[in-house]
């Protein structure tokens, strides 16, 4: 006997009842190769390339997401994300390039890789004529875990989202959005240290969409998991993951966290929210005068509703942004403005994405003069 | 292993190997320790089975088939009795179970045997547990999710195939036991060592002639996207191939082997067209089962020429051992199963080409 064997530490949430000889609550310190100070990316390609025909559908992708962040894929429909996730998980082959997942070569090593990695399929199915619950039970047979260990993990999976009312209705009774739930705790069974959800949330209400979301964060905190989603619902993602990627035509033309896109494709400007009244002796153009004389500010404009007026005051540089509004709250006490509150206005996915789609589109047509 | 506290003697150092390669070996480790990697067609092939046999087609087929093999049971009766009591020293009288087409009563209609019954119906019995296979995963979105879990592709087209065959030996197995129960209830005929051998040897021979409609039925799942297009195919191909195909074949023999001429050159034609009708697979079944089923049953092709015939005609008749009827159809179990694997190996050649994603 050499080394010590090291029991399998399974980590669950909530798990009830038992006789556990696992402690709940503690997490497995993650094993590193020795002199290696910095983990390897759980997901990391160079140059990944898939062409169909003539189509490039993705054009020498770089992409590195560590454990422990959701990294969110975004991009237009055919943008090429699907056959990125596809490629990562050994299901199609790459025309170039490389992937590594979990240290490993997807297209070499499929079963090693799809031991550990959980995949939502966009347009998820399961067989209409078994209940979810059973669908689930022959994904954990296919990932050989024992029938008593099964059990326990898909309770817990059904449990986390949020299915285990209707767990043992046939699936074909179940709606879209459901089909979407069973589809995460069917990529959860296999408790793995990759989960790759391509479209997770599109058919999901928005109550639901939050409590997956919230779901992803826990799993990433407490399992450190790597979690790559696609998506084209920009506020999700914004919401959600710790760095995105823009994706647009097969080529990745940004990426880093929210802060880092804005600075390289925001339009270098801040935006202020404040909700103020004029005195009573004064009209609006009193507010609109005042805000305007603060260094940094280049533009001030109002709406109202309901007889409260909410100023929107944009800051140039970005970075002047704080002292705007301490200038804002400063200038309020001095001129006798009734001010309700001040606060700064997340820079938007939305703009940020359509500037680098634009600025790509631009400089792929330079490129091709 | 078992005692820590037991003494041990030290290990002597280890010997220096080559470092074996390790299967992680590159991988980051993983949180939990995983089960190594298992036969992952036969986690499918156990779920497309059970699956098979909660299906209301399988309820269905087993009724009819039943029925159908019961039919000709039950006119074959009195001819069976009548000639068991005549010759009590023939060896085949049990066979007859399988192989007699009875009158209906006075009718003069006659019924196909339980052989034709078979012979006709199998094809059906592949195509039904085959058809839908693949395309259907494809039609329900549960492909790519099927194929992200740790088994190889091809254990899915495998898993399959193997469910199929082993639907269809227990459909084969429960229709012989139920003919040979009838024979055995009903008649009181007990089949002899020889007869049971002959049986079992049967089976295997219509097991194969069924496992080449299944594949074939596998191969239409996997080329066709669509479940219905595939099973209209199917039943077409059925159709023209069982129930139109001594048609065709008789068209085709008139045209290339027309029977004129000296009797040499009637021989050959005869030949000719006899290979002609052997390209389609119920041919070579029929032959081959009934030459089992069939100890009388000297040989299986027509002789070529016109001394062939004078010599088949001076053979004494005698009955073929069970050993000399397996080496007359050698040649078709080996067809058969050569055609099962061609169309196995299409659809799976097939299969792990295609696309994941519809
Ligand atoms: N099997 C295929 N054959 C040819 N083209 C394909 C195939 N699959 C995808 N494509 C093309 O590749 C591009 C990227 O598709 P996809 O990865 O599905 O985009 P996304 O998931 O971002 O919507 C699209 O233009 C699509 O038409
Ligand atoms: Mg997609």
């Amino acid at each position: 006997m050499t080394a010590p064997s090291t029991r399998p530490v399974r980590k669950r949430i909530g798990r009830k009842g038992g006789a556990s000889d696992r402690e709940p609550g503690v997490t497995t310190p993650r094993v590193r190769a020795a002199g290696d100070d910095r983990p390897r990316a759980p997901i990391r390609t160079r140059g990944l390339t898939k062409l169909y025909g003539d189509l490039v559908a993705v054009d020498h992708l770089d992409l590195e997401v560590q454990a422990g962040e959701i990294f969110g894929l975004l991009g237009q429909n055919g943008a090429g994300k699907t056959t990125t996730i596809l490629m990562l998980l050994g299901l199609t082959e790459p025309t170039d390039g490389q992937a590594r997942v979990v240290g490993l070569d997807p297209a070499r090593r499929p079963l090693e890789v799809k031991r550990r990695v959980g995949y939502l399929p966009d347009a998820v199915g399961f067989y209409s004529d078994m209940s979810g619950r059973d669908n689930l039970r022959y994904t954990a047979r296919l990932n050989r875990i024992e029938r008593d260990e099964a059990e326990d993990v898909i309770d817990e999976a059904l449990e986390q989202v949020g299915l285990t009312a209707r767990a043992d209705d046939s699936t074909d009774t179940y709606s879209r959005g459901m089909l979407q739930r069973l589809g995460i705790a069917d990529a959860l069974i296999k408790d793995p240290d990759v989960l790759i959800l391509d479209e997770p949330t599109t058919a999901i209400d928005p109550l639901g969409v939050t409590e997956i979301l919230e779901l992803l964060r826990t799993l990433v905190r407490d399992r450190q998991m790597a979690i790559l989603l696609s998506s084209h619902l920009l506020n999700q993602v914004q919401s959600v993951c710790d760095r995105i990627g823009i994706f647009s035509a097969g080529r990745l033309i940004g990426q880093g966290t929210m802060g880092e896109l804005a600075a390289r494709f925001g339009e270098d400007s801040a935006h202020i929210e404040a909700e103020i009244e004029p005195p009573a002796d004064a009209g609006p153009e009193r507010v609109r005068e005042v805000l305007s004389a603060i260094p940094g500010v280049t533009k001030v404009t109002s709406r109202s509703i309901h007889g409260s007026t909410t100023w929107n005051v944009t800051v140039k540089p970005a970075s002047d942004d704080a002292r705007v509004r301490r200038a804002i709250l400063a200038a309020a006490t001095s001129t006798g403005l009734d001010l309700t509150s001040v606060r700064p206005i997340e820079p938007a996915l939305e703009d940020i994405y359509r500037r680098a789609v634009e600025r790509a589109a631009h400089g792929h047509a330079r490129d091709v003069r | 292993m078992t005692a820590e506290s037991t003494p041990v003697p030290a290990p002597p150092p280890a010997p220096p190997k080559a470092a074996p390669r390790r299967r992680d070996e590159g991988a980051i480790p993983s949180r939990r320790e995983r089960s190594v990697p298992h036969a992952g067609w036969m986690v499918v092939a156990g779920k497309e089975f059970a699956d098979h046999l909660w299906s209301i087609r399988f309820v269905i087929l087993l009724l009819l088939l039943g029925l159908v093999a019961l039919i000709p049971m039950y006119f074959a009766a009195d001819t069976i009795r009548s000639v068991a009591s005549q010759v009590t020293s023939s060896s085949s009288v049990f066979l007859f179970l399988f192989t007699l087409s009875p009158q209906v009563g006075s009718t003069g209609v006659q019924i196909p045997s339980a052989l034709d019954f078979v012979r006709l119906a199998g094809p059906l019995l592949g195509i039904v547990f085959a058809f839908d296979a693949v395309n259907s995963e494809r039609a329900d979105g549960t492909l790519p999710r099927l194929l992200s879990q740790p088994i190889f592709r091809d254990d899915v087209i495998n898993g399959k195939f193997a469910a199929g065959l082993a639907v269809i030996g227990l459909v084969l197995t429960f229709i012989v036991l139920l003919i040979a129960g009838f024979g055995i209830v009903r008649l009181g005929i007990v089949p002899s060592a020889e007869e049971l051998l002959r049986i079992t040897f049967w089976l295997i021979v219509t097991f194969l002639y069924i496992a080449i409609w299944l594949a074939f039925g596998l191969l239409l799942s996997v080329v066709a996207r669509r479940a219905a297009t595939s099973a209209l195919v199917g039943f077409g191909v059925w159709l023209v191939a069982t129930v139109f195909g001594g048609l065709i074949t008789g068209i085709i023999n008139g045209i290339v082997a027309p029977v004129t001429g000296s009797p040499d050159q009637v021989a050959s034609a005869y030949s000719l067209q006899q290979t002609i009708t052997r390209l389609l697979p119920d041919t070579v079944y029929q032959e081959a089962a009934y030459t089992i089923l069939n100890p009388q049953v000297a040989a299986v092709s027509n002789p070529a020429t016109i001394g062939g015939y004078q010599q088949a005609a001076q053979r004494i008749p005698s009955l073929q051992s069970f050993e000399q009827s397996i080496l007359l159809v050698w040649p078709h179990v080996v067809i058969m199963l050569a055609i099962t694997a061609g169309l196995f190996a299409l659809a799976y050649v097939q299969f792990m080409r295609q696309e994941v994603r519809a």
